[in-house]
């Protein structure tokens, strides 16, 4: 595959996920913040199927970016977790595997919180 | 031109149902943030990282682009026009996570920014977490059986 064919599947495949949860938003009133936590859930069940991960290969961050790569993360931590260390694997691996995402935007947020004044409300 | 086809025209030419506009608009949000974060995944596999730890290093981009944007106001004013664009990619959850930190600003660090900032995020990694254990015992089950 061509780096311009990857874009391009990239781009679509990202695109539609996401309008998937415009049309939620907009016809359901679905808050923004369930919204996550169904994206989240989401890719964990689309990685346990096995669905995940042959879309990862086609499409790319068209996937892993959206936040049902964050599940699908979760997902893959737990069972390469279970694999190692067996059953105790279910309640490690899924922190371990996601822990640069919520580390990072939390020392962000607090960095934030520190330095700037700016008001902004969203959820 | 009399007002009734004045009212016919305004009405051809004015935005069609704003759903058909959110949803473009979404759609060319959500995949370009998903381009940039592959154009920033070549990068780094291009600068040596493997492929896993680069997909790591993108998120943690993406996150700090966003909490950046965030706490410069910029976010906001892109999110009114880009909805779920902005929302569903990994930016979203930072942007969450940044903004309910500044807010809780003035009622201190601790019980403040400390607790608020696990306003959405807390949702997000709970139930994330919930499913993850799930999957995993499943799972665990499942090999034992040999599968």
């Amino acid at each position: 595959m061509s780096m311009t064919e990857q874009l391009i599947l990239t781009f679509i495949s990202g695109g539609i996920i996401c309008a998937i949860a415009q049309v939620l938003i907009d016809l359901t009133r679905i808050t923004p913040a369930r919204i996550l936590v169904i994206y989240v859930s989401v890719g964990v069940l689309l990685f346990a199927v096995g669905v995940y991960e042959p879309m990862y290969e086609i499409f790319g961050s068209g996937v892993s970016v959206p936040l049902i790569g964050f599940g699908a993360n979760i997902a893959r931590g737990v069972r390469e977790a279970v694999d190692k260390e067996g059953f105790i694997g279910a309640l490690t691996g899924g922190l371990a595997a996601s822990s640069a995402g919520i580390t990072s935007a939390l020392l962000f947020g607090l960095f934030a919180s520190l330095l700037f004044k700016t008001k902004s409300k969203r959820m | 031109m009399n007002s009734e086809a004045k009212k016919q025209l305004i009405k051809k030419h004015s935005p069609g149902s704003s759903l058909f506009k959110d949803l473009i608009l979404s759609f060319i949000f959500g995949g370009g943030i998903c381009v940039i974060g592959q154009l920033l995944f070549e990068l780094y596999t291009t600068l040596g990282l493997d492929k896993k730890l680069s997909s790591t290093v993108v998120t943690v981009t993406l996150i700090f682009i966003a909490a950046l944007l965030t706490a410069l106001g910029i976010f906001d004013k892109i999110a009114k026009h880009a909805g779920a664009g902005t929302l569903v990619p990994v930016t979203g959850f930072s942007n969450a996570v940044v903004s309910q930190a500044m807010d809780a600003k003035s009622e201190g660090y601790v019980l403040g920014v400390g607790a608020k900032i696990y306003t959405v995020a807390g949702p997000v990694i709970l139930f994330g977490l919930l499913s993850g254990v799930v999957y995993g015992v499943i799972y665990y089950i499942y090999s034992l059986l040999g599968g």
